[in-house]
C-alpha cells in the first residue's frame, strides 16, 4: 500500500520544496549552465575577451588523444578502486560480524581511516612510496624491485589506486558491516541447520540479502572514484607520469586552472555531465531490477 | 553603570579611529612563489623596504609553487581580489604580455609615479625577456638564473675520476658516467627541469632554434621546433642514460636536487640558483661547471634565463600604485641586488649588482659563483638565444615533460616523443593566437 498526501491549494507545498528547490538551483542549475554557456566559448585567461566558437571546444576535445585516453584511465581506476575497497570492505566485515569479544575496537580501528582527507591521505602514501625517503620503495629497493612512480605509469597508477581505496575500505566496511548484522540470525541457524556450509550461506543468504547495500555502495564509490579522489591524485602523482594518472575531473581541474582554458575545461565539464547522468540511469534502471529490497 | 559602557565604548570608537589615521600608511599586496631559504631572504627584503619609509608597508603571501601563484593571481584578477604585485616565472610572461589591461607596464608605472628608474641598468639579457621588441619595459626582473651543472666532487674521487676533469661537452659527461656506473655508483646523473635545461637552454646554446618566429619574440604564429636532430640526439642520449641506469628520473621539478644535496647523484644539471641550498645542506665537496654542449657543433652560444619577474597589476588606486613603484624600485637597488645575488646564486639582475659583486671578491671567494652570469653573456645574443616567448607555455612544458617520460621509461624513442610535443604543443598555441587576437 502506497501512501499519499494531498495539500490543498499550492502555496503550501511550494514552501516545502522551496529550500531544496533553491539549493539545486544554486549548487546545481546555475553552475550547470555557466559550463554549457562557456564550453562554447574561447576566453582568454584574465576574462578581458571572449569569443563565441560554438562546438570548436568539442572538436579539439574529441581529436585530443590523450582527452580519449583519460576515459580509459578512468574506467580502470574506478573499477579498481569501487571492486577492491569493497571487496575488501566485506572481507573485513565478515570477519568483524563475527567478533564476539572486543569488536567495538576492531570496529572502530578500521573505521579510523575514513576520518583521514583525501589530500592527507595521498601525501601519507607518498611518503611511503617516495624515491628518496619512502620507507616502502627502500624496502622495495632491497628486495631488488626498482620504485619510480614519478616515471613508471603502472606505478603510479597502483599508487593512487591504493591510497584512494585505503580510506574508502572503513566506508564501505562500516555499511556492510551494518548490513550484516541487519540479516535476522535466525535465517542463517535454520540454513546451518539444514547442513550448509558457511560458504553456501554467505553465498546464497548472506549476498542476496545485503544487495541493497551493495548497490547502494556501488553507486556511492563510483561517484567517489569519479569526484572526490582529486585529492589523492593532485597530491600524488598530479596525474603524470605521461597522464596516466589523468582521470576526468583531473582534466577538467589541470586543464582548466592550471592551463587556464576555461573554455576547454567547461567543454569537458559538460561532457562529465552527460557521462554521469548516463551512469545513473543505467545504474538505476538496469542493475537495480536485479536488487532484492 | 551604563555610564561606563558608554565610556568604553567611545574610548573603542576613539581609537579605532586614531588607529586608522595613524595607519594611514599605503597598504600593497605581493603574491610570490617563495618559500624555504629564498622564503626567508624574500621577507628579509620587504621587512627593510617597510623600515626603510613610514609611507607604505608591503604584505607578502606565499601563493604555492610559480604555477600556482600565476593561477592564483589569474582567478584573483577574474574575481577583482588580485594583488599589487604578482610574481609570474619566465614561462608566463608571453600569457601576461598578451592580456593587455591586465597589468600596467613597468615604464608607465615608474612615470606615472615620477620614480627615477632607469631601464638601462638591467643586464640586458635579462630585462630583454620583458621587453617589447620596441623596447618598452614591461616587468621588474626579480630572480633570473640559468643553468650549470653541479659536481659532486667526493662522489667523482669514489668512482675514481678526477673531480677537476674536464666535463664541457656531454661526451666527456658519458666517459665519466660509464665510470662512475662501472664502480657502482647508484645515481651517476640527475636532473631537474627538463625542458628548461635539455631543450629551451640546449636550443639557445647550440644556437638552434626553440620555435620559429624568434622564439615566439617575432610574433603568435610561431611554431615549435625542438624536434631537430641536434635535440633528437641529446633526448635520445638521455634516454639511453635511464635505461642503462646511470640516469635517474626524480620528477618534473626540482625533485632531484634532493637526491644531489644528500650525496647521492654524482652530477646534476639545475639552476644557478640551486646554490643557496646546496651551499647549506651539501656534507661533501661540491664544484660548479659550465652547462656542457656537443663538440660537433660550434662553440656554445650563450644560455637563456630562467626564474621570474614582478608585475603590476591594474586595476589599483593611484596612491597603491605609487607604492608599488617605490618598492620595486627599492628592489632594484644596487645593495639589495648584490645581497640578492650572493645569497641565493641567482644572476645579478642590474650590471651595478654584478660589478659590486665582482669588486667586492665574492666570486673569488666562491669559485663557480661567477659561471652562470659568463655563460649567459659569453656571446652576442642571437634570435635562437634570446629567450622564449610562447602562449599556454606551462602547458606546452607539461607535454613536453610528459613525452620525455616516455622517453625515459622506454616507450618511446625521441624522435617519436619529439614530433608528438611539437604537434601537440603547437595546437594549444594555434588556440593561444586565437584567444589573444
Amino acid at each position: 500500500m502506497e501512501k499519499r498526501v494531498f495539500f490543498k491549494g499550492w502555496w503550501l507545498p511550494a514552501l516545502l520544496v522551496a529550500p531544496q528547490l533553491l539549493i539545486s538551483f544554486v549548487f546545481f542549475f546555475y553552475p550547470s549552465g555557466q559550463a554549457i554557456w562557456n564550453s562554447l566559448f574561447l576566453p582568454d585567461p584574465f576574462g578581458l575577451k571572449t569569443e563565441f566558437v560554438g562546438l570548436d571546444n568539442f572538436r579539439f576535445l574529441l581529436s585530443d588523444p590523450y582527452y580519449l585516453a583519460s576515459f580509459k584511465t578512468t574506467v580502470i581506476f574506478s573499477t579498481a578502486v569501487s571492486v577492491s575497497s569493497m571487496a575488501l570492505g566485506l572481507y573485513l566485515a565478515a570477519l568483524a560480524d563475527r567478533l564476539i569479544k572486543g569488536a567495538g575496537v576492531y570496529q572502530t580501528l578500521l573505521i579510523w581511516p575514513y576520518a583521514i582527507a583525501p589530500a592527507i591521505a595521498g601525501v601519507l602514501w607518498l611518503f611511503m612510496f617516495n624515491g628518496n625517503i619512502g620507507l616502502a620503495s627502500y624496502y622495495l629497493k632491497a628486495l631488488g624491485y626498482e620504485w619510480n612512480h614519478t616515471l613508471k605509469g603502472d606505478q603510479a597508477m597502483f599508487l593512487v589506486i591504493l591510497a584512494s581505496s585505503w580510506g574508502r575500505i572503513s566506508y564501505n566496511f562500516l555499511f556492510f558491516l551494518a548490513g550484516l548484522q541487519a540479516i535476522p540470525k535466525s535465517i542463517i541457524e535454520a540454513a546451518a541447520i539444514d547442513g550448509a556450509s558457511f560458504w553456501k550461506r554467505f553465498g546464497t543468504i548472506v549476498i542476496p540479502l545485503l544487495s541493497p547495500i551493495t548497490f547502494f555502495l556501488l553507486v556511492v564509490n563510483i561517484v567517489y572514484a569519479f569526484f572526490d579522489t582529486f585529492g589523492v591524485i593532485h597530491t600524488i602523482t598530479s596525474g603524470g607520469p605521461e597522464q596516466s594518472t589523468t582521470i576526468l575531473v583531473y582534466k577538467v581541474f589541470s586543464d582548466g586552472f592550471v592551463s587556464q582554458d576555461l573554455g576547454s575545461s567547461a567543454a569537458q565539464s559538460v561532457i562529465l555531465l552527460v557521462l554521469v547522468g548516463i551512469l545513473t540511469v543505467i545504474q538505476f534502471k538496469y542493475i537495480e531490477r536485479k536488487v532484492h529490497y | 553603570m551604563k555610564h561606563l559602557k558608554a565610556i568604553i565604548a567611545s574610548i573603542a570608537l576613539f581609537a579605532m579611529f586614531a588607529g586608522t589615521s595613524l595607519q594611514a600608511k599605503v597598504e600593497i599586496q605581493w603574491w610570490h612563489a617563495f618559500g624555504g631559504r629564498l622564503g626567508e631572504l624574500l621577507d628579509e627584503q620587504v621587512n627593510k623596504f617597510n623600515a626603510s619609509q613610514n609611507k607604505y608597508t608591503v604584505v607578502h603571501t606565499r601563493k604555492g609553487n610559480y604555477s600556482e601563484t600565476l593561477n592564483a593571481g589569474i582567478a584573483a584578477f577574474r574575481a577583482g581580489q588580485h594583488p599589487n604585485i604578482l610574481m609570474v616565472f619566465e614561462v608566463g610572461t608571453a600569457s601576461l604580455m598578451a592580456a593587455k589591461g591586465a597589468y600596467v607596464p613597468m615604464y608607465q608605472l615608474m612615470k606615472d609615479a615620477g620614480q627615477k628608474f632607469n631601464p638601462n641598468g638591467f643586464v640586458s639579457a635579462v630585462s630583454g625577456y620583458y621587453t617589447t621588441t620596441d623596447g618598452k619595459m614591461l616587468s621588474m626582473p626579480y630572480n633570473s638564473s640559468t643553468p650549470v651543472l653541479w659536481v659532486n666532487k667526493d662522489l667523482m674521487k669514489k668512482a675514481g675520476l678526477d673531480p677537476e676533469m674536464d666535463l664541457s661537452t656531454w661526451k666527456r659527461v658519458g666517459n665519466a658516467l660509464d665510470a662512475a656506473k662501472a664502480k657502482g655508483i647508484d645515481m651517476p646523473f640527475c636532473t631537474c627541469w627538463h625542458s628548461w635545461v635539455h631543450l629551451e637552454n640546449f636550443s639557445a646554446y647550440h644556437n638552434i632554434p626553440f620555435a620559429t618566429k624568434a622564439n615566439g619574440f617575432a610574433g603568435l604564429d610561431t611554431e615549435l621546433a625542438f624536434n631537430s636532430p641536434v635535440h633528437i640526439k641529446h633526448i635520445q642520449t638521455l634516454g639511453k642514460w635511464a635505461q642503462e641506469g646511470k640516469f635517474k628520473y626524480m620528477g618534473r621539478r626540482n625533485e632531484a636536487g634532493k637526491n644531489f644535496r644528500a650525496g647521492e647523484c654524482m652530477l646534476m644539471t639545475e639552476s644557478s640558483a640551486g646554490y643557496a641550498g646546496i651551499k647549506k645542506e651539501a656534507k661533501f665537496e661540491f664544484g660548479i661547471r659550465h652547462l656542457p654542449y656537443y663538440g660537433a657543433t660550434e662553440a656554445p652560444q650563450n644560455t637563456i634565463i630562467g626564474g621570474s619577474s614582478l608585475w603590476a597589476l591594474s586595476g589599483k588606486s593611484k596612491e597603491e600604485n605609487k607604492a608599488t613603484a617605490a618598492f620595486l624600485a627599492f628592489l632594484s637597488r644596487t645593495d639589495i641586488q648584490a645581497k640578492w645575488h650572493q645569497d641565493t646564486g641567482y644572476l645579478g639582475v642590474t650590471t651595478a649588482a654584478a660589478k659590486k659583486t665582482k669588486s667586492s671578491g665574492f666570486y673569488k671567494a666562491n669559485p663557480g659563483t661567477d659561471l652562470a652570469g659568463i655563460q649567459m653573456m659569453r656571446n652576442k645574443v642571437t634570435q635562437n638565444s634570446k629567450g622564449l616567448r610562447l602562449g599556454s607555455f606551462d602547458q606546452i612544458r607539461g607535454i613536453i615533460d610528459e613525452e620525455m617520460e616516455g622517453v625515459y621509461s622506454g616507450k618511446k624513442t625521441a624522435q617519436v616523443a619529439l614530433d608528438s610535443a611539437v604537434k601537440r604543443g603547437n595546437v594549444l598555441l594555434r588556440r593561444f593566437e586565437r584567444a589573444n587576437k
